[in-house]
């Protein structure tokens, strides 16, 4: 009998039936999406917190001083130690590596510029542009594109204002390539040489091509950029870096990430040196690369956490309202939908139901209808948040499955929540009045 | 409807009774009584509505204002804008006031001045005249043992120590408790000082291999005048674009750059944030508003039977439709309002949990607020009545 009923119910009244399907359906599909965003949106917004650039710098254990002001270096920096470019790729074999975004080795080297009236002191700055390394197995690329994404490379305003005859028209200039000759000129260098890519340059008495200006608002404005191996040419060192840049997805300080690692008990140290703190990756790239020290960018480093947990705090509210609305709307429906069969109560308590096995049909309708509305709210609410992470993060947002059961269970506590008070009245209704039909 | 509850009034002191009460128009108090007498159904579909409105206004608020928020937050990364002297000249010496007069009071701009100093023994070390009360609050990332607060105290950048005290500091970077504060002397154009390190300065970029002094002593020693003023500027990109226009003209002597590094970032971030909060505040604000509509629906179709006894007692179209939008807008308007003012509570409770921050109540959301909150309502009661004006009263009255 209790199954026959329930299920007319359900063949009866499908309209009613599917309004409030729907009701539990959007209430879910919501509750999941938000769900899913709140747990992804730390991953995604440290993702974009890298585009402050690196977080981490590598320098050779026995640096020495630099002597620098306003971009200008001062000393020369063929002394001093230098690390070996042949360790870089190790940075790749950390614990942490799956974290490391991307890394850019620096050399400055100081070069004579030609520029027909003289000599003149400009800084030259090796790097990877965009650099194809292997570590063990794995194929990589890493460089300024990835850890310094400001920096911007156009074909300069000289070329649109006086094309000159017999240079070559803009279209060869970008980014140069790794293994090539060419470099990038610092926009305020450009405009003080009135020079533009296609152009060469003097350096040292050998001729480079200008593949690009470079624009980044800061000292590489009145510098020259260029791949690794031409400055390690120019100063005669081969394979020698002076500094590597590491941008890293790390975790917001806290209590133990300050902790000096020497004073740590085993098992302290172990929780330490395997959770993503930006101290714990410094000293992980400290083991990589042989005698080099690194130590985070603070300016960077210390910032990211206070936006990170803001962002973090800020989403988890808002999904608690998201998750308070979808309940009111779910418990709304079903109050509505219950509310509305006082007459069928009131006929089955006359014919001698009690009031429990009234309430179980309800339940069991109410569960019936959470189940359906939740798994088809699960799959919408999945799709929403993968629109969301493609149209805003340009990334996917993953669901958890184990997220499933976790919504299937708060759908259907908020159904018989919601259900609670109406059939709890509609039990109680005199079913004389009922079937009198003055409710 | 109910019987009346005081049958041993005669008539003649009902008459009497009504007779000396206020008047008031039979609609208002057809709207009065409906809502006292079906309280139940009346408190929850109000209560739905306060709840979707303080929800909506909660969100609204938010998502004004948490930009702004998140702005302040991000000036802790430091300066936005760096003014540069051309060809080497100092900046005017009223620089700083003249862009304090441009920008406001509440932007920070701070002064740098570098000289390259010797030694005892030769080496060459960059010393930088600064304003420390201005510089510790424009880069709160420095970690700085302590503060110089004394003539001739300076902070020494953690590399820069082991040159200037080469046997205190032997282990200069394992030393983070601070630099022995034994003085030194340097010297520049012969000029020779006695300096005392206050603290350790360290930040994991170029401020380690130098040496920070108060900006007077600094200009006494030297006098070189501050080349550098960095700025840091709160507002959007539109905003501080107009901002370094008005820098550049108030002084055509230096050059106006923006701190790309830092914009971008902020503007990315920002953007991404405030794309995800507006999703996130569509889905509650549309969740609530169904919500509100499934139960004022509910409630006005329970009350079909009222409908028909009007309709039966020769009320016209245009009153019932009129009774209904007008209990409908007294609804919303009251809901929302209650709505309005407990979703700016619960927004500057976020504000204050999230950001340490008070959230300044935006009383111009409260328009589009009670704007929504009416045009659910009156959604929420024509649909059914439209529903019903097809039907004959005897119908309904019979409990068909």
């Amino acid at each position: 009998m209790f199954p026959r009923i329930v299920y007319e119910s359900f063949r009866r009244q499908a309209r009613r039936k599917l309004l409030a399907g729907i009701a539990i359906t959007l209430g879910v599909a919501v509750a999941t999406a938000m769900i899913a965003v709140a747990t992804d949106i730390g991953d995604k917004i440290n993702r974009e917190l890298r585009s402050y650039g690196a977080n981490l710098v590598v320098t050779p254990q026995e640096d020495t001083l630099d002597v620098e002001v306003g971009g200008v270096n001062l000393k020369p920096p063929s002394d001093g130690t230098f690390l070996n470019e042949a360790d870089l790729p190790k940075i790749r074999g950390t614990f942490w590596h799956n974290n490391i975004v991307g890394f850019s080795p620096t050399l400055p080297v100081a070069v004579k510029l030609n520029d027909g009236g003289g000599n003149k002191d400009v800084m030259l700055v090796g790097t990877y542009f965009n650099k194809a390394l292997k570590f063990g197995k794995e194929d990589f690329t890493t460089g300024v594109r990835i850890t310094h994404p400001w920096w911007k490379v156009s074909c300069g305003e000289v070329d649109k204002a006086a094309p000159k005859e017999g240079e070559k028209s803009g279209t060869t200039c970008g980014w140069p390539a790794d293994d090539s000759e060419a470099v990038l000129l610092g926009d305020r260098l450009a405009t003080k040489l009135s020079k533009r890519p296609g152009s060469t340059i003097d350096l040292n008495g050998r001729q480079f091509a200008v593949s690009g200006i470079l624009s980044t608002g800061g000292p590489e404005d009145d510098q020259i950029v260029a791949p690794l191996a031409v400055a390690q040419e120019i100063l005669g060192k081969p394979g020698a870096v002076r500094r590597v840049y590491v941008s890293a997805l790390t975790k917001p300080p806290d209590a133990l990430s300050a902790r000096d690692p020497k004073t740590m008990t085993p098992e302290v140290y172990d929780r330490w040196y395997c959770s993503p703190y930006v101290e714990s990756i410094a000293y992980q790239l400290q083991e990589a690369i042989p005698h080099s020290h690194a130590e985070q960018i603070r300016q960077v480093a210390q910032n990211e956490g206070t936006v990170l947990s803001r962002i973090k705090g800020l989403m988890l509210l808002v999904t608690l309202a998201a998750l308070f609305a979808s309940a009111l709307a779910v418990s709304a429906a079903m109050a509505t939908a219950i509310y509305e069969r006082r007459v069928e109560v009131g006929l089955m308590k006359a014919l001698g139901a009690g009031s429990f096995a009234v309430s179980a049909i309800f339940f069991a309708e109410a569960l019936l209808l959470a189940l359906a509305g939740g798994v088809a709210g699960f799959s919408a609410g999945a799709l929403l948040a993968h629109q969301i992470g493609r149209s805003i993060f340009n990334s996917q947002i993953s669901i958890e499955p184990v997220l499933f059961p976790i919504i299937i269970a708060i759908a259907v506590f908020v159904t018989f929540a919601g259900s609670a008070a109406a059939i709890r009245r509609a039990v109680k209704f005199d079913p004389v009045f009922a079937l009198r039909g003055e409710g | 409807m109910s019987t009346n509850p005081r049958p041993l009034l005669t008539s003649r002191q009902v008459a009497e009774r009504r007779t000396r009460s206020p008047h008031t128009s039979m609609f208002a108090r057809m709207l009065i009584r409906a809502a006292m007498l079906r309280r139940g159904r009346a408190a929850s579909a109000l209560l739905a509505m306060i709840v979707a409105a303080a929800v909506a206004t909660a969100m609204l608020n938010l998502y004004v204002d948490v930009q702004a928020k998140l702005r302040t937050e991000f000036r802790n990364y430091g300066a936005n804008i760096v003014i540069v002297a051309k060809d080497n000249q100092p900046l005017p010496t009223d620089a700083i006031t003249k862009i304090e007069s441009v920008l406001g009071a509440k932007t920070l701009a701070v002064p740098f001045s570098y000289a390259v100093a010797r030694t005892k023994d030769g080496q060459s070390v960059v010393v930088v005249g600064t304003d420390f009360t201005r510089a510790r609050q424009l880069n709160p990332w420095w970690k700085v043992s302590r503060w110089p607060d004394g003539p001739h105290q300076v902070l020494v950048g953690m590399r820069a120590a082991a040159v200037v005290n080469p046997a205190a500091n032997a282990n200069g970077r394992e030393n983070h408790a601070g630099p022995s504060r034994e003085p030194f002397e340097i010297s520049f154009q012969g000029k020779e000082i006695e300096l005392t390190p206050a603290g350790m300065l360290q930040t994991g970029a170029g401020e380690d291999s130098r040496i920070y002094l108060d900006q007077s002593e600094f200009q006494d020693w030297t006098g070189i005048a501050p080349t550098t003023i960095e700025v840091a500027a709160t507002g959007t990109a539109g905003e501080l674009e107009s901002d370094m226009r008005q820098l550049a003209e108030v002084l055509p002597s230096a050059e106006v750059r923006p701190v790309r590094q830092i914009m971008e970032g902020e503007a990315n971030v920002l953007n991404k944030t405030r794309a995800t909060l507006y999703a996130s505040a569509t889905l509650v604000v549309l969740t609530s508003a169904l919500c509100v509509l499934a139960t004022l629906i509910g409630w006005v179709f329970d009350r079909r039977r009222d409908f028909a006894i009007m309709k039966a007692l020769g009320a016209s179209e245009r009153l019932v439709n009129g009774f209904f939008a007008a209990e409908a807008a007294a609804l919303g308007i009251v809901g929302a309002t209650l709505g309005f003012l407990i979703g700016v509570g619960v927004a500057v409770w976020i504000g204050r949990v999230n950001f340490h921050a008070p959230v300044v109540p935006r009383f111009s959301v409260f328009p589009y607020v009670l704007a929504g909150g009416i045009a659910v309502a009156l959604i929420a009661a024509i649909l059914p009545i439209e529903m019903l004006r097809r039907v004959q009263p005897a119908i309904i009255l019979r409990g068909e």
